[in-house]
């Protein structure tokens, strides 16, 4: 087994665990880091693409790595959108969770009236 | 077996291993701590697959810039009243069994590569020579496919605009809630004072070099960012209210000067966002030096979050 | 000559890992956060200065050599400052258990 297969199933494997606390995690910060997790994994599947079509002499395909690059920044971007909204979820209503469960919701009306 | 593949393996078993914590971990602090850790391991692996500019990115981003905003948003959530019933274990097992199924899939996709490699790198290097440039990744950025390049930095904008307009209505217009730590003469004022000169001859160094080996714009304004959060989390310039006129310009000086070249490039060049003949490098350089500054600051202020504090009259 | 300086890479970079790695027992063996700093810091940056002084050899002529130099010095004067504020922050707070 070559570098590239390794680094591309240690891709794969990073996608599924991203993807596991994507679902099981509740709490949403918890739940952007595992999509972090997730989309870094991709990237490096990108990469071993990159890796493995290397020509004209270079060491990789620029092409997929200019993409990841652009990738990464969108990622970032997207996680700043993503992690206000969580901070003004907590503004808003004093809580870090989505409260979609029954023992939450019972808690609000506790508390209202 | 290789002294290099002994490495490579124990390098993806560590990064997995972080992964996997910082996954698992019961408290959110511990957990972006091991994020960090695993951008910095991730940016190893890019190396390791001859991508010296992502691994630059990832490191500096993936890690750094991510790590950040999770930590200040760690130490704003943690009185905040929580959600302790974690996903019962039934759930978290098939969540488990389907997450490994498509893991599955990607691997065997991995393993089974098709018979001719598709590549773009031949086409890629075909129009290097003519840009000027040494660094056949930013040729792909800035000649190649400087469509994505433009739109990605209107994107930055767009996401600023969107944590911007999460504020209340009547804090538009103010200063980001970034938390300052301002002690006078405390250790961090040192770092703050000390640091940023180097740091800003080091993102001009990236910027500067990235036409011919590894760096460039992403890279350059991020340390840039980094440099304008310590001075302000120290305390040594105010944050700047949200309204100011030379913010939103810089805001916007790198994909304007970018999408003006790129017009101009439809009459001297006969097509958008193709550079003239023999000012290639000098209007590649000129769009990176634009860009690194607007880089900079929509990064930073990305960070910084939405405004919170009506500047007082 | 060649011969000898890839020798001392090899020693020398092999000592300074051989510290990161007694700083990361350390880190990870050590009671408190005040012990574990003192750990990380003393350790990790003689084994930061030893990979340093190995690589120097290798470095891509004079320009190459003072670029390693520089993130030396770098990763000390940040490391140092970053363990003075955690150091700090311990002291007032006193430690998160």
């Amino acid at each position: 087994m070559n570098a590239a297969t390794l680094f591309g199933l240690c891709g794969a494997a990073l996608v599924g665990l991203g993807l596991y606390g994507l679902v099981t995690n509740p709490e949403p910060l918890r739940k952007i880091l595992a999509f972090n997790l997730l989309g870094s994994g991709v990237f490096l599947v990108f990469g071993v693409v990159a890796k493995r079509a290397a020509a004209s002499g270079l060491g990789g395909d620029p092409v997929p790595q200019a993409m990841v690059i652009t990738a990464i920044v969108v990622a970032f971007a997207a996680t700043a959108m993503a992690i206000a909204l969580v901070l003004r979820l907590l503004q808003e209503t004093g809580r870090s969770t989505l409260s979609s469960d029954t023992s939450a919701a019972t808690d609000t009306a506790g508390a209202d009236s | 077996m290789t002294i290099l593949s002994i490495f490579d393996i124990g390098l993806v078993v560590l990064i997995l291993a972080v992964g996997a914590a910082s996954i698992g971990m019961r408290e959110a602090f511990s957990a972006v701590i091991g994020f960090v850790v695993y951008g910095l391991l991730l940016s190893i692996a890019w190396v390791r697959l001859s991508a010296v500019d992502v691994a630059l990115t990832e490191a500096a981003i993936g890690g750094g810039m991510t790590g950040m905003l999770m930590l200040g948003a760690v130490a704003r959530l943690r009185f905040a009243k929580g959600n302790d019933s974690r996903t019962s274990l039934p759930v978290r097992l098939a969540a488990g069994i389907l997450c490994a199924l498509v893991a599955a899939g990607l691997a065997i996709a991995v393993l089974s590569p098709p018979e001719v490699i598709p590549t773009l790198a031949p086409m890629a290097m075909e129009n290097l020579p003519q840009s000027g440039l040494g660094n056949p990744v930013a040729g792909v950025l800035f000649v190649y496919r400087a469509l994505d390049t433009l739109l990605e930095k209107v994107v930055l904008i767009l996401a600023l605009l969107g944590v911007w307009s999460l504020a209340p209505d009547r804090m538009w217009g103010g200063i980001p809630g970034l938390r300052v730590y301002a002690q006078p003469n405390s250790k961090l004022t040192f770092l703050a004072q000390l640091l940023p000169p180097v740091g800003i001859v080091v993102a001009v160094y990236m910027c500067w070099v990235g036409a011919k080996e590894p760096g460039g714009a992403f890279q350059g304004g991020t340390v840039l960012a980094a440099m304008w959060l310590l001075v302000m989390i120290a305390g040594l310039t105010s944050v700047p209210s949200i309204s100011q006129r030379w913010l939103r310009l810089l805001l916007v000086a790198g994909p304007m000067i970018f999408l003006a070249i790129g017009i101009a490039g439809m009459v001297l060049a006969n097509a958008f966002l193709a550079y003239p003949a023999g000012y290639a490098k000098p209007l590649i350089v000129a769009v990176e030096v634009a860009l690194t500054l607007s880089i900079g600051v929509a990064l930073g202020l990305l960070a910084a979050g939405p405004p919170e504090r009506v500047q007082r009259p | 000559m060649r011969l000898v300086l890839d020798i001392f890479t090899v020693l020398a970079v092999s000592a300074g890992a051989f510290f990161f790695l007694a700083g990361t027992v350390g880190l990870i063996r050590f009671p408190d956060a005040l012990t574990r700093l003192h750990a990380l810091t003393k350790v990790d940056n003689l084994g930061l200065g030893l990979v340093v002084l190995g690589l120097l050899p290798q470095a891509n002529g004079l320009f190459g050599a003072l670029k390693l130099v520089t993130i030396w010095l770098l990763v000390q004067l940040s490391g140092a400052i970053v363990t003075q504020l955690i150091a700090g922050t311990v002291r007032q707070h006193g430690p998160r258990e």
